[in-house]
């Protein structure tokens, strides 16, 4: 059971933002919890050596930090039935700053007899879309 | 360029992956989770589940046991130094919970070239252990060319 009415919900409405900083302790913990060590997400002189501006974060991270938005609006990561992404661009992450991606979610389908709301996500870092055709289904 | 033979290859079912509890803490917390259910064991059962439920993409942990073996695999000659993660998708049948024992079986889907890159989807089941479908991860790599 959710708390949302989706009688009461329009395609287009916003169902919520947050603004995540991806620091770089936030990919050695997204790492060890993944089991992804690829040095390019921690190292800068190995990124610079294949051929990157500097270390970037795992995409896998930023997938799974943007569908926060879907399952906070929902209140309960269960409900995500279906997500799927496009990685369009690199979130380059400085030592000290880090760097922080904005997401944006808004009602994209509603399927009445499914009971499904398609969330449409937009992820932003320093004014560039990140992921591309960032869809979660969630079921009510 | 990888080895477009291996376009519907299928390769051997993974050893049993078991999810831990503080595995799903840990996992929830790198991203950026603050929902109870995947933290708290009584919000997780108060929402009808047995246990704590894993965020949406930590099937990528089954996933990549799988991968690995693709990757490794002589026959299809990826290098992995030139691989970029191109889309991913998770289609869960029911939500992965702790104590959950996964396995998993990949098939090469498609093989495509665009240019001097080549294109590789895969298609990873995975299942509990009783062998129902719990979620199936659609990931497609992009190779580099050489120069």
């Amino acid at each position: 059971m959710t708390h949302i009415d989706i009688l009461a919900l329009e395609v287009g409405q916003e169902i919520g933002s947050e603004s995540f900083t991806f620091t770089r302790d936030s990919l050695v913990r997204y790492a060890g919890a993944s089991g992804d060590f690829n040095p390019i997400h921690y190292r800068d002189d190995f990124a610079k050596s294949v051929g990157l501006d500097g270390v970037l974060a795992h995409g896998m991270l930023t997938m799974g930090a943007a569908v926060q938005v879907a399952v906070n609006w929902v209140g309960d990561a269960g409900k995500v039935i279906d997500y799927g992404v496009r990685f369009t661009k690199p979130v380059f992450v400085a030592p000290n700053e880090g760097s922080l991606v904005t997401v944006l979610g808004k009602i994209g389908a509603i399927d009445l007899e499914a009971k499904t709301v398609r969330i449409d996500l937009t992820a932003v870092s320093n004014e560039l879309a990140v992921l591309g055709k960032a869809q979660a289904v969630v079921k009510l | 360029m990888v080895n477009p033979n291996v376009q519907g290859k299928k390769y051997p079912e993974t050893a049993p992956y078991l999810v831990g509890r503080e595995k799903i803490r840990e996992f929830a917390h790198a991203v950026f989770s603050t929902n109870p259910i995947n933290h708290d064991l009584f919000a997780a059962q108060a929402a009808g589940y047995p246990d704590v439920v894993a965020p949406p993409t930590f099937a990528v942990l089954i996933q990549e046991r799988s991968l690995n073996a693709v990757l490794s695999d002589p026959e299809a000659d990826i290098d992995f130094s030139r691989v970029v993660h191109g889309d991913q998708r998770f289609v869960h049948v029911r939500p992965i919970v702790a104590w959950d024992e996964l396995t998993s079986i990949l098939e090469v889907d498609s093989v495509k070239s665009l240019g001097a890159h080549s294109m590789i989807t895969f298609k990873t089941e995975i299942f509990d252990r009783n062998k129902i479908l719990v979620c199936t991860a659609i990931s497609t790599l992009v190779v580099r060319g050489g120069e």
